[in-house]
Parts: C-alpha cells; sequence; structure tokens
C-alpha cells in the first residue's frame, strides 16, 4: 500500500536529520576488517564434495558425442553431469531463454559448460573432468559481428526468428530531417567501443545443500538472488518455496553476478544427486570466460547543433557484439538508445541499434550498462561539435542542459535534476577557466556529462507485486531488525536501511541488525542492478518504518493518556511534547507497545509509479528518478611512448541527498576509476580461434594503487521528490563520462580525436603521426 | 584415484600460535590456512600471484600465499588478518589495530574481499615506515588489486592511520567540509544500555 506513497525528502521527526547525511561505519564494515565476514567459499560443510566443469574448447560446435563412464569409474569421484541431466533452457529476461545449465547438442563458445564432476576434492574432480570423452563437430564460428548481420547460417541459435541478430530495436523521435537540415554544424563520425570485463576480486562460487526433505539451501555469490530463486527452482523442477537461495558477504560483482550462472544449477542438482553438500568455485579464468562484461559496440553517431550551441538533433546506428547468448541483451539494445536522452535536450532523436550473436563469452550488464558506449561516442562528438562553433565545451553542456521537471524527447520524465551545478563543481574544482587550453603541450583537460538510471520502471519479468519488501521485526530487548530482499554487494544497501532506520525510530546504529538477500527469510527484493536498491528498498524501508512508528507512539499516547500527536520519537527517547518530564527511553516504548499490540512488526514495499513512453519499449529506460554527474579528466601525454599518464578525475554528482557521504563518495571514486581504466588498460578480447587473449589478472591487466589517478569526489544533491530523503543512485551514474572526458582531454593535450578504445600507446601514436603528416600537408598548402 | 602428493608434516608459526600441520606437498600456503586451518580471512582472488588478496606477512613481509608451498613455510611466523586484533590487543592496545579501524571509518571497505591482503601491506609499510608520504603508500599496496575503491579511500586510510599516531590533521577529503571519520557509530551518545 505504501508502494507509491510520497514520504516527504525532508528531516522526518525534527528540525534535523540525525542518521541521514552522517558518514557512519559500514554495517559489516568490522566484519570485513578483521576477516571475519563470511564468503562463499569460506562455507565448508561436513562431507562436502568438490566440483569442477568440463568446458568447450571450440568456439562452435556440434556434440556428436559425451562418453563419462571412465569419470564415473575414478574413485572418489560421485556424480557426472552432462546436458542430458539439466535441459530446461534458462535466461535472465523471460523472453529471452537460450542457456543451458550445460550444454545440450552443441557449444557456442570456447569455455561454454560441457559437463561437471562432483567428487571428493579438487584433484580428483580435475583428474575426472579430463577422463570425459566429447566428440565435436566443428562449426563455423563467428568472431565478427559483421559477419553475424549477414550470415545467418550456420545459425548460432537454431530457431531463432533473426538467424544471428539477438535484438534489433528502432525507434524515432521528433523530425530528423528538419533538424540536420537546419543546423549551422552537422557532424557525422565512427566510434568503437571495446568489451571489458568487470573482474571483480572474488571468483563465483556456489555451494548447495539438500536435505532429506527435498529443501534445497544454495549459497550463491550472485548479486540477484530472488532471480536465482526463479530460475534455478524451474530448471530443477522444485517449487520455489522448496529452494532457498542465500548470497552470502559477496567480494564484488559490477553487473558480472546479475544473471543465473550454470554453477549454481549444478551444484543444486548434484546436491539432489549425491545428498552430500557440493561447492563448485570457478578458477579466474573461468571467470574471464563467464563474463558477462561490457558489450563491445560499433557506434555511428550524426548530430546537428546551432552557432547558439543548441543541439537540433541525433541519429545512432550501432552494431552490438552480444557474445553467445542473450544474457540481459533485449535490454542492452534498448539502453543502447533509450538512455542519451538526458541530460541534454534535443528535439528530434532517431537509433537503430542490432545486437547479434558471436562465438564468444557472452556480454551482459556492466556497471552503466548499455549507455556507456554511446555515452562515449556521443560526448566526444559534443565536444567536436563544441570546437566547431567556438563555444566552450561546458558552455554547450549548459546550453542544452535538459533541468527539472523535463520530458526526454523519448518521452521519460526527468523530476530533480543537478547537472548544471555538477557541471559548476568540476569547473571550479579543475580550475577550468584558467587552465584549459592553457597547459603546456602534452597536458589537458577533458569534459563530459551524463544521466543514469535510479531503477527501472521495467521488473524483468511482468507482475503487479511490490519490486521491492522490507519486513521489520522489533522487541522488548530495544533491537530492530530488519529482513531484505536487497542485495548488498559491497555498495553498501544493509548500511543504507540502517540509516534509515536510525533516522525514522531514533535507534543507536548498534540497535538495528539487517538480515540480507536469504529468500527463506526476506521478503522479496529484485536484487542489485540498474542502480534501484538505495532508491526501491529505501522507500520500503521508510514506509515499513512509519507503519512500526505509529503502532509504537499509538501505544505510548494509550499509556500516557495523551493524544498520539504529542508522542515524539526519533532522537532515542520518547517524550511528551507538552511535558518533556514524561520521558522515556524508546527501548521501554517498545516494551509498552508490545504489551499493547502483542508481537511487533511490520512491512513495507515500493513499486515504481507508471512511468515511460507511450510505445513499444517505451518502460525500458523509464526510472522513478535520474542521477547526472559530471567529470573533467586531467592527463599528461607522452608523444614519443604514447604513453598516457593519468593525473586527475574530478567527479561531480547528482545523487539527490547524500544518505551515507563517505558511502556515496566510495561509490562516484569506485566508478571514476572503473571508467578511466577501462578507457586505457584493458580489452576484453579473443583471438581467430575465439581462445579469450588473457584470461587473468595480469595479462587482463588492471590499475593498480599507482597508475589510478587522483580521484575528487564532488557530491551534488539535488533532493529528489520520491527518493528516499531525496537520494537517488550514486552506484554507475558517476562512471560514464569518464571515458569520453579522457578522450577529450588528449584532445586538449595533443591535438588528436581519439574515437576508438582502448587507448593503447600504439593507437595514440598512430593518431600522433597521422596529425603530423595533416599539418605538414597543411603547412605545405599554406606555403 | 589420481595420483596425489604424499601428505607432509610442517610445524609453522600462525598469529604467534605454534602449528602442527600436515597437507599434500603440493599445497601452497593459501590451501593451508583457508581449507586445513580454517583461516578464511585470508582470499584467494587469482591463485597465480596477479591479484594480492591473499597476502599475509612472512616472517614479517607481505607475500603471496598462493605462491609460496606450505612445505617452504616451514619454520616461518605468518600473520594473517585474524591476527592482527589479537596482536594489537597483546601489545597493550585497545580495540582492533588501527590499520584495520581506519579501514572502516574510510569507508575502504567495500566489497572487502581484497581488504584482508591490502590491510597486511599497509599494516607491514606502517611497521617499516612510519610515515610514508602518498607515493610510497600508493607503492607499497601497488601489488594489492581492489576493483570497488578506486584506491582513494584505501589511501585515505593509511593516511588517517598515520595522522592519528602522530597527531597529525588530516585534510578533510573533497566531498566534506569537515573530517568526516567518526571513530564511533553511536547517534544518541549513549551505550544502550538502560540507564
Amino acid at each position: 500500500m505504501g508502494a507509491r506513497d510520497q514520504h516527504g525528502s525532508g528531516a522526518p521527526w525534527g528540525e534535523e536529520f540525525r542518521a541521514v547525511g552522517k558518514s557512519l561505519r559500514k554495517i559489516e564494515g568490522l566484519s570485513k576488517a578483521t576477516g571475519e565476514a563470511v564468503y562463499t567459499d569460506d562455507i565448508i560443510l561436513p562431507g562436502m564434495l568438490h566440483a569442477k566443469m568440463l568446458r568447450s574448447p571450440h568456439a562452435h560446435a556440434r556434440i556428436v558425442s559425451i562418453d563419462t563412464s571412465k569419470a564415473l569409474a575414478l574413485e572418489g569421484v560421485h556424480a557426472v553431469l552432462t546436458g542430458a541431466d539439466l535441459p530446461t533452457r534458462y535466461g535472465v529476461i523471460p523472453w529471452t531463454k537460450d542457456e543451458t545449465a550445460l550444454a545440450v547438442d552443441k557449444v557456442r563458445f570456447i569455455g561454454d559448460e560441457v559437463a561437471a564432476v562432483a567428487a571428493i576434492d579438487e584433484d580428483t574432480a580435475n583428474a575426472a573432468v579430463r577422463l570425459i570423452e566429447v566428440e565435436y563437430e566443428e562449426l563455423h564460428a563467428y568472431l565478427d559481428p559483421n559477419e553475424s548481420l549477414e550470415r545467418h547460417e550456420p545459425t548460432i541459435h537454431e530457431g531463432n526468428k533473426h538467424g544471428n541478430i539477438s535484438k534489433r530495436v528502432e525507434l524515432e523521435f521528433g523530425d530528423l530531417d528538419a533538424a540536420f537540415a537546419q543546423a549551422d554544424v552537422v557532424m557525422e563520425e565512427d566510434f568503437v567501443f571495446h568489451g571489458s570485463t568487470h573482474a571483480a576480486i572474488e571468483p563465483h562460487c556456489a555451494v548447495a545443500r539438500a536435505t532429506a526433505d527435498g529443501l534445497v539451501t544454495l549459497w550463491s555469490s550472485t548479486q540477484i538472488t530472488h532471480y536465482v530463486q526463479r530460475e534455478v527452482s524451474r530448471v530443477l523442477g522444485i517449487p520455489q518455496s522448496r529452494l532457498r537461495v542465500i548470497q552470502p558477504t559477496l567480494g564484488g560483482a559490477f553487473g558480472g553476478k546479475s544473471d543465473p550462472f550454470s554453477l549454481e544449477f549444478v551444484v543444486s542438482k548434484m546436491a539432489l544427486v549425491t545428498g552430500r553438500p557440493v561447492k563448485m568455485l570457478w578458477t579466474r579464468e573461468e571467470v574471464f570466460y563467464a563474463h558477462r562484461g561490457r558489450h563491445p559496440m560499433q557506434l555511428r553517431y550524426k548530430t546537428g547543433i546551432n552557432n547558439d550551441g543548441k543541439l537540433t538533433g541525433v541519429d545512432a546506428k550501432i552494431t552490438i557484439d552480444g557474445g553467445s547468448y542473450s544474457s540481459f541483451g533485449l535490454v542492452t539494445t534498448y539502453y543502447s538508445g533509450q538512455l542519451l536522452t538526458g541530460p541534454y535536450d534535443f528535439p528530434s532523436y532517431h537509433f537503430d541499434s542490432t545486437r547479434v550473436f558471436t562465438n564468444k563469452p557472452p556480454c551482459g550488464p556492466k556497471r552503466g550498462h548499455g549507455s556507456v558506449q554511446p555515452r562515449f561516442a556521443f560526448e566526444i562528438q559534443l565536444d567536436e561539435l563544441s570546437e566547431a562553433i567556438g563555444m566552450d565545451p561546458i558552455e554547450v553542456r549548459r546550453k542544452n542542459d535538459i533541468g527539472e521537471n523535463a520530458t526526454t524527447v523519448n518521452g521519460q520524465r526527468v523530476t530533480s535534476n543537478g547537472f548544471g551545478r555538477c557541471l559548476d563543481e568540476v569547473e571550479r574544482a579543475s580550475e577550468w577557466k584558467t587552465r584549459r587550453g592553457k597547459l603546456p603541450t602534452g597536458s589537458g583537460l577533458g569534459v563530459a556529462g551524463s544521466m543514469y538510471i535510479s531503477g527501472t520502471n521495467y521488473p524483468i519479468y511482468p507482475n503487479d507485486m511490490p519490486q521491492a519488501g522490507i519486513q521489520l521485526k522489533v522487541d522488548r530487548s530495544g533491537l530492530v531488525t530488519a529482513f531484505t530482499g536487497g542485495n548488498d554487494i559491497g555498495q553498501g544497501s544493509s548500511s543504507v536501511v540502517r540509516t534509515i532506520l536510525c533516522e525514522e525510530l531514533g535507534l543507536d546504529p548498534l540497535d538495528v541488525r539487517v538480515v540480507a538477500a536469504d529468500t527463506d527469510l526476506c521478503p522479496v527484493d529484485l536484487g542489485a542492478y540498474s542502480s534501484r536498491v538505495t532508491f526501491m528498498v529505501g522507500n520500503a524501508t521508510i514506509d515499513a518504518c512509519r507503519k512500526l512508528r505509529k503502532q509504537i507512539v499509538s501505544a505510548v499516547a494509550a499509556k500516557w493518556e495523551v493524544d498520539a500527536k504529542r508522542v515524539y520519537l526519533g532522537t532515542g527517547e520518547v517524550f511528551d511534547t507538552d511535558n518533556r518530564e514524561t520521558n522515556i527511553t524508546t527501548r521501554a516504548a517498545f516494551e509498552i507497545a508490545e504489551a499493547y499490540h502483542d508481537t511487533l512488526g511490520s512491512t513495507g514495499a515500493y513499486n515504481t509509479p507508471t512511468l515511460g513512453g507511450d510505445y513499444r519499449g517505451g518502460s525500458i529506460g523509464a526510472s522513478p528518478a535520474y542521477s547526472f554527474t559530471a567529470h573533467v579528466v586531467e592527463v599528461d601525454v607522452d608523444t614519443e611512448t604514447g604513453m598516457i599518464d593519468l593525473k586527475h578525475v574530478w567527479v561531480a554528482h547528482d545523487c539527490g541527498r547524500a544518505l551515507n557521504p563517505m558511502l556515496v563518495a566510495g561509490q562516484m571514486e569506485g566508478s571514476a576509476y572503473m571508467g578511466i581504466v577501462e578507457a586505457v588498460f584493458e580489452d576484453h578480447k579473443v583471438n581467430r580461434f575465439g581462445l579469450h587473449s588473457g584470461p587473468s589478472l595480469l595479462d587482463y591487466p588492471l590499475a593498480t594503487s599507482v597508475d589510478t589517478p587522483e580521484l575528487h569526489a564532488l557530491i551534488v544533491e539535488s533532493i529528489d521528490p520520491e527518493g528516499p530523503y531525496g537520494a537517488k543512485e550514486a552506484g554507475e551514474g558517476p562512471l560514464h563520462p569518464a571515458l569520453p572526458a579522457l578522450s577529450n582531454a588528449i584532445y586538449d593535450a595533443v591535438g588528436i580525436r581519439l574515437r576508438e578504445l582502448p587507448f593503447t600507446p600504439g593507437r595514440v601514436l598512430a593518431a600522433l603521426r597521422a596529425k603530423a603528416a595533416q599539418d605538414q600537408d597543411a603547412g605545405g598548402a599554406s606555403c | 584415484m589420481p595420483a596425489m602428493s604424499t601428505p607432509i608434516p610442517l610445524e609453522l608459526s600462525i598469529n604467534g600460535d605454534r602449528v602442527r600441520a600436515s597437507v599434500p606437498a603440493h599445497w601452497t600456503l593459501l590451501e593451508l590456512l583457508r581449507y586445513e586451518l580454517g583461516l578464511t580471512g585470508t582470499k584467494q582472488g587469482c591463485d597465480k600471484g596477479d591479484c594480492g588478496a591473499c597476502t599475509v606477512l612472512v616472517d614479517g613481509k607481505p607475500q603471496l600465499s598462493c605462491l609460496v608451498l606450505a612445505g617452504n613455510a616451514e619454520g616461518k611466523k605468518i600473520q594473517t588478518i585474524e591476527g592482527l586484533q589479537p596482536a594489537h590487543r597483546k601489545s597493550g592496545g585497545a580495540g582492533i589495530d588501527p590499520v584495520q579501524d581506519a579501514f572502516d571509518r574510510c569507508g575502504a571497505l567495500q566489497c572487502g574481499f581484497c581488504q584482508s591482503g591490502m590491510m597486511l601491506s599497509a599494516r607491514a609499510l606502517l611497521n617499516e615506515n612510519p610515515e610514508p608520504d602518498r607515493t610510497e603508500i600508493r607503492q607499497a599496496l601497488s601489488g594489492n588489486l581492489c576493483r570497488c575503491t578506486g584506491y582513494t579511500q584505501i589511501v585515505q586510510a593509511v593516511e588517517l592511520a598515520i595522522a592519528e599516531s602522530t597527531g597529525a590533521e588530516l585534510t578533510p577529503p573533497s566531498w566534506a567540509k569537515n573530517s568526516p571519520w567518526k571513530s564511533t557509530t553511536s547517534l544518541t551518545g549513549k551505550s544502550g544500555a538502560d540507564e
């Protein structure tokens, strides 16, 4: 019922916030500091078996036969599974279920799971995996997305209506021809976004146990407990109510743990088959193949601008390399177009995005799902347009700011908007006006902006139930326990719940517990994706707190024989506002309430209002609130070696209200880091056989503390009308501008436009040589 | 049964305790700690020496426990994350090691998976050099990959631990006007016990 209620954005029970806005320690921080926190691989159960996968050595092949007899005969082996044991298809998006836990009839990328073994230890399981004999018939492997656009035989997914095309979305808004005809400057250019992967430091791991009564418990390093419960129970053919999914402490995710993964199905099935607990821990190499990382995209953008700085229209054509399975690809394809329509207002827009299948590790959502790549291209083009009309690039961005309470060209509702202040902040902090364009050759500053969703209107599987639910238990001890399905993946969602409980009920942090992401104990929440948790779980928490508070206040009022309006609860004590002498502790108030109402508790929920454009797909990209970000990047480019030295990133982010500024800053810094280093260091690619070019944390280079620039987080608070106390997301939005701002900074430094990622020394040197040749030609012509 | 290496007997010091164990000869120190001794605070991120999550102190020096054969740790003094707080208490301190406390107060513990190794690298640095500058801090932590923080709040945490040991004032971060690093979590100023 509380679903669409507005809770207000101010301090609930007084002049000032008590807990909101304070940089409290995280609820689980000390358990991580001391090594006590239990991650999935830390779970060791009596009699536990260890499972290993056999993976495909071919990028695309038909399975002719599998012989598991030798593996089964090995001493210490308890189970061997193949695709025939788990043939039901699954997928996170209900319309594109094209995965099976183990390959059925064919394999679609090097690393695709073919069979699995459970044995008394990992060594025995590995030995047994090597004894499985598989005969393959190799098929043509698609490694170039452009080939998949044209060629459909052999089809990677037989029965797919559109050959090797995974999804195509084309939408048009406004009159684009007129927009380009009237523009003073029109530019059209190609951009290339390479792939990148999440590389969370914790590898995927799952443990399952089946008890004699047929109940299955699955511990998994997932960020989507709820969807895992739905899909694993369906594939296993057991009711959802008999599968308990628990997310232990999670060692990083970034979108890389937001699909159901084969190991979850396999260990659950093996636990049922063997009657023993089973664990599977993937190696780092396996994590690289499991992937679901950022899609490579080829993007063509055409944009018109007038000399006064106003954009007239944008046209985009995008080819998306999806890899071998659908994953979230349907949404990715929409997001690649739907999320570009802010923070800038342009009156006409067309995009045509096509996701294709290739025989590579499957792509999926990585922090800033589907919208980091278009943002990269568009913000570079915006910089070039600014230069063409002779206007400061920050000024151009200001001129096109869509502002508050606006509707985007594709019909999305924008409410709060702090983008203008984000631009002000990065301009001020970077000393843009005095430094940009004036630094010595080799040093430069670049700017970019972006917008992102705070949760999505679209709940993956259509239903009318709440997107977020929470339950509170309170008793005479003074302790309040919240049960939330929200997945704390390290971003601090359980800490947000605690902050809200402290604020609403006048509690100390140590009097609050949060039980999260256990499907037996917690009401449903859809999980940690689309930057939805603070907004949705936060609102559900306020809803539950206010219902509980009503119970407590009414009981105290009855006891004191005063009007409930006179009972104040909210600062750790409960008193009569007309007579401050009548004053008890919160714990004593709980006792009165428990006596008056019997056992106490409440639930809270959140659902999005009806949002989105009135067209097919109009709800994809519709969010109850949008966050805004601006970056300025400072860089040094070595013109002799082509090396890029990342100096500073100023990241200003409108998070609505910072419920815990330290955690918000941590998300902003982590996002800025993740974005800028994927531009310089990372490249998730396969060779001409479809073999990953370097599936290790050395060969796939990640930035260390020495490579990472100084990150300056600048928090902007626009106070959203519908967010919890005005809060919006901070976990993904602040990544987007990093890559184009870097490209723009490199242009300011050495005059080259890099439109193809990653920015390797070779690419920098090639661009410098091309520029030198061009300058010489121009110089020669003018002589 | 696959060819298993013969278990070898071992004796070493772990977090100040003399420990006797017997593990297969091909096991690493990481496997001994996690799967034989139950000291799961030490994490495995790559098992090939790339990420630093398994860092422990061997005779006071940070080392990657996934690259040390358990047999080669014979006779060594090993300190894991589980040993930091007890060692701090034993040396007369209260609470937890200032490095652990500063990491928590600065928000450096996002997912926390890399942080056992990170905090041990930081502890080893401060044992050697009590007042390193930012460049020295970044260098000392460069063997420990973190994907969450961008290293900013980690470096701040080490700087906070140093500042508090020397009594210096640490400049607030870009996102705060005053020092945001609270040492307490109390909002009411009360212990929670009934008065």
